[in-house]
């Protein structure tokens, strides 16, 4: 178990020009924490796995593995596992061939390193598999191969790159569950990258949100998804819903907004959030928060529903809603709305006082 | 850290890296390929300036005709191998008929023969001491050959045969990767078949059919071998070959210089259309159609032209077969060769000096394939995988000595290596056995370096990375992974440049010494002393080398894409 660190990376690629893939990213993941690098595709965050497993170079910045300087250390001797996107299986290998690659590297004798194959595929229920051609497997089955060819080297950290996006829905979940068990029993240190929100949520211990190549917010799996930093990481985890009102007092960790329709809601702050009476806060109302009541109700939101769709669990409003100035579109995931609601109509929304939060822009 | 932490580990990926790779085989692109061609400026302006220059174009005299003949060939080539290779394609792609296959097996024999051999066969076949003609005169009567080559005309009709594939490969993958949909779409939104000809089909296959021009153009403008058997003596190679026999290599190289420049503009024509060409569909499923033949008088028909189109295109094999068992002098006025006999085969392989040649091109095609295949598959690399400024520049430099006619590249080496300079050690290379070697290796690395690079093109560069992740270093990582992926790729392209090597001509006939004359110089000598059974006989052993190649060649192929797209062609029929 090894702790890694990384101090005001940056990357900037000669083709790109002056905008940096990976800008001043600074993060410290723990010793056997499974810490998932999340965000669309485009917000650096492959770019910098990539420079953590030595493929790339930081422009600017250090990176430390357990305290030792490895910035620029060649990747072959970082003793870190990666498993690739598209797995990266040597195709001219036999699936044992493969897992042993490393070993034979490390000059493991023939016994052992047999041994460790064979406990390896065990590990990730491909028993007797040893002697099969890559292409004899199917795709969930070469992404046990990649996960257990960077594990039997017994790596100081582990580092996956969407591993999973392959896959299809029902595996992807079947695998999920079951990376994250051999994770938690061999204790790596693993690094996560996707840009699959629920995946980020179900198995890591912590999350850092990218975008731009910056660091949006770091933190548990709960605090991104109700304590979001920003506006970005409110509209990418969870599609939420952030509405612009003015702010009628401010205390330290939470203030009150005035609703257009009249009424005032509290909505919880981040410390030192800095907004005083008379400014405007950015309001963070999750779909599934929001409670739609009668268009008279007081205290309420008033919009006019431009679409419905049904999903099953929920349904889905879309909505134009009067927010002061300009209309705002809102969506709401409504468990039981009346089946009497449907476009066109006019409602009431109701906010959740408890689940709100205050946003930066 | 501190001065007790060890120095960090530099891998394949530091900055300096891809220019320590690149650094030599930049050094072997000038040395060899560049710094050659502006060793012949200098050689051709060395006696009066720019005089020579000037000849092409103010005087009417053999220079401006040359180059204006040169031009003309080219043109007439590219229209009748654009007519030929085209129709051929979309008879063969788009319709089903009964001996189809047959043709479609030997379509690309004429173009397989090596240059001389190719030329030196339809000579035999179509010229006035050609069979074909005297069969006629037989036939008919008549005083003098009928239908006889001979000139421009007996050019021509090489060019057509040996380049028309070209236009039908890059025709038939146009269609193949045309999506059939889009002709329907436009028949559905109610074009009629011309239009749908003019709109859409020919559009779409315009990338294709310019591609082939450029590349039938540049191959005319190199021919050699053609216009020196069906004597055209006023085009650039031959006034390349007759000023350096002569000894004037300041006007040879003049010649050299022009047509080099004319070959590199038009590579970089052809690199500049490539960029922004293709309409490959993006759709999957692709499974073009063929449609039956109809009318009953095509059916009948269709077979019967099939089988005279394959006697054609098997001709020129079968005429050096039938030609390399002739006894010398058996052949005169006959319509074929009167006597046969083992005995020329017996001379060539157990003669001493008549085996020479043979185990010269051997030997110095294989010294040239090894150096291709050490510098094509690194060039590969270090341009498809490495980021490095100049990268491009590497590209266009192995480009360059694939765009050099022979006869280009032999001047070139003669201007370069006639003195010693950095690049030969400081020896002279001409008149030596090294210089035949150097010229196979600088005209056939093209071939590996495209090979290699296309087989790279298809390994995900994650698997070295994945090597290296799991602690192999860079040299075991590209030769474990990388090249072991690449390798059907670059067996493929040296056997390629092995077997060109073995019949290379052009360039071998301006520089080969006395003790180290390759086959195809061997053949040429004995059809100038009228033994055409022995030159025969060494043809047929480059023409034999060649299909085992090529076959072998196409079962390591025949692995992945290939097995599938003959699997989609079953079953669409």
């Amino acid at each position: 178990m090894i702790d890694v660190e990384l101090e005001s990376v940056s990357k900037r690629f000669a083709r790109t020009g002056d905008a940096a893939a990976v800008d001043d990213v600074t993060l410290t993941i723990g010793a056997g924490e499974f810490f998932t690098l999340l965000g669309p595709s485009g917000c650096g965050k492959t770019t910098t796995l990539r420079m953590v497993a030595g493929f790339y170079f930081p422009s600017a910045g250090h990176i430390r593995f357990g305290g030792q300087d490895v910035t620029r250390m060649a990747p072959n001797k970082r003793d870190t596992g990666m498993v690739f996107q598209n797995y990266a299986l040597f195709p001219h290998m036999t699936v044992a061939q493969n897992v042993a690659y490393g070993l034979k590297v490390r000059k493991v004798s023939r016994a052992d390193a047999a041994r460790r194959v064979a406990e390896a595929l065990a590990e990730v229920h491909l028993d007797g598999y040893g002697p099969r051609r890559i292409d004899q497997l199917s795709g969930g089955q070469q992404q046990r191969v990649a996960l257990a060819r960077a594990l039997v080297i017994r790596p100081r950290m582990l580092l996956l790159d969407e591993p999973l996006s392959n896959l299809d829905a029902k595996l992807r979940e079947e695998t999920r569950t079951e990376i994250r068990r051999i994770q938690r029993e061999s204790g790596t240190t693993s690094i996560y990258v996707t840009h699959d929100q629920a995946e980020a949520m179900a198995m890591s211990d912590r999350i850092a949100v990218m975008e731009s190549g910056r660091v949006q917010q770091v933190g548990t799996p709960r605090e991104v998804y109700h304590q979001p930093a920003n506006a970005f990481v409110a509209r990418f985890i969870g599609r939420s819903n952030v509405l612009s009102l003015p702010v009628a007092t401010a205390e330290a960790n939470r203030v009150e907004v005035a609703l257009p329709g009249g009424g005032h809601v509290f909505a919880g702050a981040p410390e030192g959030h800095g907004l005083g009476a008379g400014d405007t806060a950015l309001v963070s109302a999750r779909p599934e928060h929001v409670t739609v009541v009668s268009a008279t109700a007081t205290g309420a939101l008033r919009g006019r529903v431009t679409a419905v769709e049904f999903t099953g669990m929920t349904t889905h409003l879309t909505l134009d809603v009067d927010t002061g100035g300009a209309e705002t579109r809102m969506t709401v995931a409504a468990v039981d709305t009346p089946d009497r609601i449907g476009a066109g109509d006019r409602v009431g929304l109701r906010l959740p006082a408890e689940r709100l939060w205050v946003v930066r822009p | 850290m501190g001065a007790t932490h060890r120095a960090p580990h530099r891998g394949a990926n530091s900055a300096w890296f891809p220019y320590l790779l690149v650094a030599p085989l930049v050094l072997i692109l000038w040395g060899y390929v560049v710094q050659p061609m502006l060793a012949t400026f200098v050689e051709s302006v060395s006696d009066d300036g720019t005089a020579n220059y000037t000849r092409f174009f103010t005087s009417s005299g053999v220079a401006r005709t040359s180059l204006l003949t040169s031009l003309l060939i080219s043109a007439a080539s590219v229209l009748l191998c654009g007519v030929v290779g085209v129709a051929m394609a979309f008879l063969l792609k788009r319709f089903s008929f009964r001996g189809r296959r047959l043709i479609e097996a030997f379509i690309l024999v004429p173009a397989a023969l090596p240059p001389l051999i190719g030329a030196v066969s339809f000579q035999m076949l179509y010229s006035e001491i050609g069979i074909l003609p005297r069969a006629l005169q037989d036939l008919f009567g008549t005083e003098r050959p009928v239908l006889a080559f001979d000139g421009i005309a007996g050019v021509l009709v090489v060019h057509t045969f040996t380049m028309y594939p070209f236009f039908y490969l890059a025709a038939s993958a146009a269609l193949a990767g045309m999506d059939p949909s889009v002709e329907e779409a436009a028949y559905n939104l109610g074009a009629g078949r011309v239009r749908v000809w003019r709109t859409v089909l020919l559009p779409m296959l315009t990338p294709a059919l310019v591609s082939a021009s450029l590349l039938v153009f540049m191959t005319s403008l190199a021919s050699y071998t053609a216009p020196l058997l069906f004597g055209v003596d006023q085009t650039m190679t031959m006034q390349i070959y007759i000023n350096r026999t002569n000894g004037d290599l300041p006007m040879a190289s003049t010649y050299a210089a022009v047509l080099g420049l004319v070959s590199i503009a038009f590579l970089l024509v052809m690199r500049w259309y490539e960029g922004r060409r293709s309409y490959l569909s993006q759709s999957k499923g692709i499974s073009a159609r063929r449609r039956e033949i109809a009318n009953p008088i095509g059916r009948w028909l269709a077979p019967v032209a099939s089988v005279l189109a394959t006697i054609v295109l098997l001709a020129p094999v079968a005429t050096i077969a039938l030609v390399a068992f002739s006894a010398d002098g058996s052949w005169t006025t006959e319509i074929i060769p009167s006597a046969y006999t083992w005995e020329n085969f017996v001379t060539i392989l157990t003669e001493p000096r008549a085996f020479e040649p043979i185990l010269n091109s051997l030997q110095m095609s294989l010294l040239a394939t090894a150096g291709c295949v050490v510098v094509g598959v690194l060039i590969a690399y270090a341009v498809r995988r490495l980021r490095f400024i100049g990268r491009s520049l590497l590209d266009i430099g192995v480009m360059i000595a694939w765009a050099l006619p022979g006869t280009v590249v032999a001047i070139n080496l003669i201007s370069a290596f006639s003195t010693g300079n950095g690049f030969s050690f400081g020896q002279a290379l001409i008149g030596t056995f090294w210089i035949l070697p150097l010229a196979y290796f600088v005209r056939f690395l093209p071939l590996v370096f495209r090979a290699s690079s296309a087989s790279l093109a298809l390994i995900d560069p994650s698997l070295e990375e994945a090597a290296r992740n799991l602690g192999a270093s860079w040299p075991r990582a590209f030769l474990n992974i990388t090249v072991r992926l690449m390798l059907p790729g670059v067996i493929v392209g040296a056997l390629l440049a092995f077997v060109h090597g073995v019949g290379e001509f052009v360039a071998s006939v301006l520089i080969y010494t006395s003790s180290t004359v390759p086959i195809s110089v061997a053949i040429n000598n004995r059809m100038y002393s009228f033994e055409v059974g022995t030159a025969a006989a060494y043809g047929m052993l480059q023409v034999v080398l060649i299909f085992v190649v090529m076959w072998f060649s196409g079962r390591l192929e025949s692995g992945g894409g290939r097995a599938a797209s003959r699997q989609a062609e079953q079953w669409t029929n």
